[in-house]
């Protein structure tokens, strides 16, 4: 695999190809819900419809548990990811913020404070003093 | 001769739409974010353009993971508003301009820009919140609208010199056009915000304001941004900003900055907006 110059930004996934190859079924999942009558089906039977589907299980499983931060290491993208959020009426503050170490409100909170500050945030390796790369 | 008249910068935050769609943008509680738009409302009233340039991201609505082009300009005769998992926003049917698109098309490509030519698309937020902030709740759209769509969902996007010279390539073929068309130019997405991970959440006012500093003057400056640093920087979707650079190219060198509009923040995001004005100089 490629060296990738992205790798030591911290708690960040970007949407490479190789999670576009990894995700493409999920992602397409995702896209069909951008109809109602498929929202519908979804609803009444979430395994039922996600086994329409060649993904892989544990996607499924992500998928049923809403577990945002699994279906983006399985190769989920966020904006494809929204559409079952939005489905299930929920904002996507409140999707974002279960990715994060903090609840529905603190993450709102934080946020209303200016947002997650990039100092110490910048590199993996963060001792204090961020890299001068 | 049709002539690109202004250039417009804005972020397109879903949720302003949800306001908006909701009947509550003229609520207090968002007062700090839509009052740095009335002075745009009153604006875009006076200067009535023919045709808007708007330039956005599409977010998984027209485009699936099966294509993915990375410029695609809307030769279409119209484009609706999509439903992007909770219904279609109640905004009118978007008008294209497809003379203009077409004229355009055939000079970037013969200039050497592999445009993606789009003949019918549903278009997001990306698109209709701008259209929304400037125009306001209206029954129709005051003017046609030419969508060109940028790849900045997977990686890599283009970079912000080429889309500053996708710009400059705009504006040499939209001054070729024989009709008497006032054109606008339109740069959204952005500012800093990152919508997944551990670090979600992430803003950074210091990078947004030096960004809006630069692009007067400084532009070719911000070409050379690569996007792993605007990740590291502003975020993952912080790089959504490469898309004012395609604005900022299709204007003149000297432009007269006459709004500007920061505000953190508008759910994940920092929103930005400003707007220029071609200085008129002989030659240019």
């Amino acid at each position: 695999m490629n060296n990738k110059p992205y790798s030591d930004i911290p708690g960040t996934t970007v949407f490479d190809g190789d999670m576009v190859r990894i995700g493409f079924h999920l992602n397409q999942f995702c896209m069909s819900l951008m109809q109602e009558s498929n929202r519908a089906a979804f609803k009444q039977n979430e395994r039922t419809y996600l086994d329409n589907w060649p993904m892989m299980e544990a996607q499924k499983k992500a998928v049923i548990a809403r577990d945002f931060s699994q279906l983006i290491a399985l190769g989920g993208n966020i904006y494809y990811l929204v559409k079952i959020s939005s489905s299930d009426g929920l904002s996507v503050a409140a999707a974002v913020s279960t990715m994060t170490n903090l609840s529905v409100d603190e993450y709102i909170e934080m946020m209303c404070r200016g947002g997650r500050s990039p100092a110490g945030n910048r590199y993996v390796v963060s001792n204090s003093s961020e890299g001068k790369q | 001769m049709a002539k690109i008249t202004s250039g417009l910068g804005t972020s397109h935050i879903p949720l302003l739409g949800h306001i908006i769609d909701k009947g509550d943008s003229s609520d207090e509680k968002w007062a700090p974010i839509f009052d740095g738009y009335q002075f745009t409302k009153k604006w875009i009233r006076e200067q009535k353009p023919d045709v808007v340039i708007l330039v956005y991201n599409d977010h998984a609505t027209a485009f699936d993971m099966k294509v993915v082009p990375t410029f695609a300009i809307g030769c279409g005769e119209e484009y609706r508003p999509a439903d992007e998992g909770y219904g279609a926003r109640p905004v009118p049917t978007v008008k294209g301009a497809p003379e203009l698109a077409w004229h355009i098309t055939e000079s970037l490509i013969k200039q050497g820009f592999d445009m993606t030519i789009v003949n019918e698309m549903d278009v997001d937020h990306g698109l209709t919140v701008p259209l929304s902030m400037v125009f306001g709740e209206v029954e129709e759209w005051p003017c046609q609208v030419i969508p060109l769509a940028v790849n900045t969902v997977v990686y890599p996007s283009p970079t912000g010199d080429r889309c500053l010279a996708l710009g400059k390539g705009i504006r040499a073929a939209a001054e070729q056009f024989s009709e008497d068309l006032n054109i606008q130019i339109w740069g959204t997405g952005g500012m800093s915000h990152q919508l997944l991970g551990e670090r979600a959440g992430l803003i950074n006012q210091e990078w947004d304001l030096a960004f809006l500093d630069d692009l007067k003057n400084d532009y070719e400056k911000l070409g050379v941004i690569s996007q792993v640093e605007y990740i590291r920087e502003s975020g993952t979707e912080g790089s959504e900003m490469v898309m004012w650079l395609i604005m900022r190219g299709a204007l003149n060198q000297e432009v007269n900055e006459i709004h500007r509009h920061y505000h953190v923040p508008v759910s994940n995001t920092a929103l930005g907006h400003l707007i220029y004005e071609n200085v008129d100089k002989k030659g240019e």
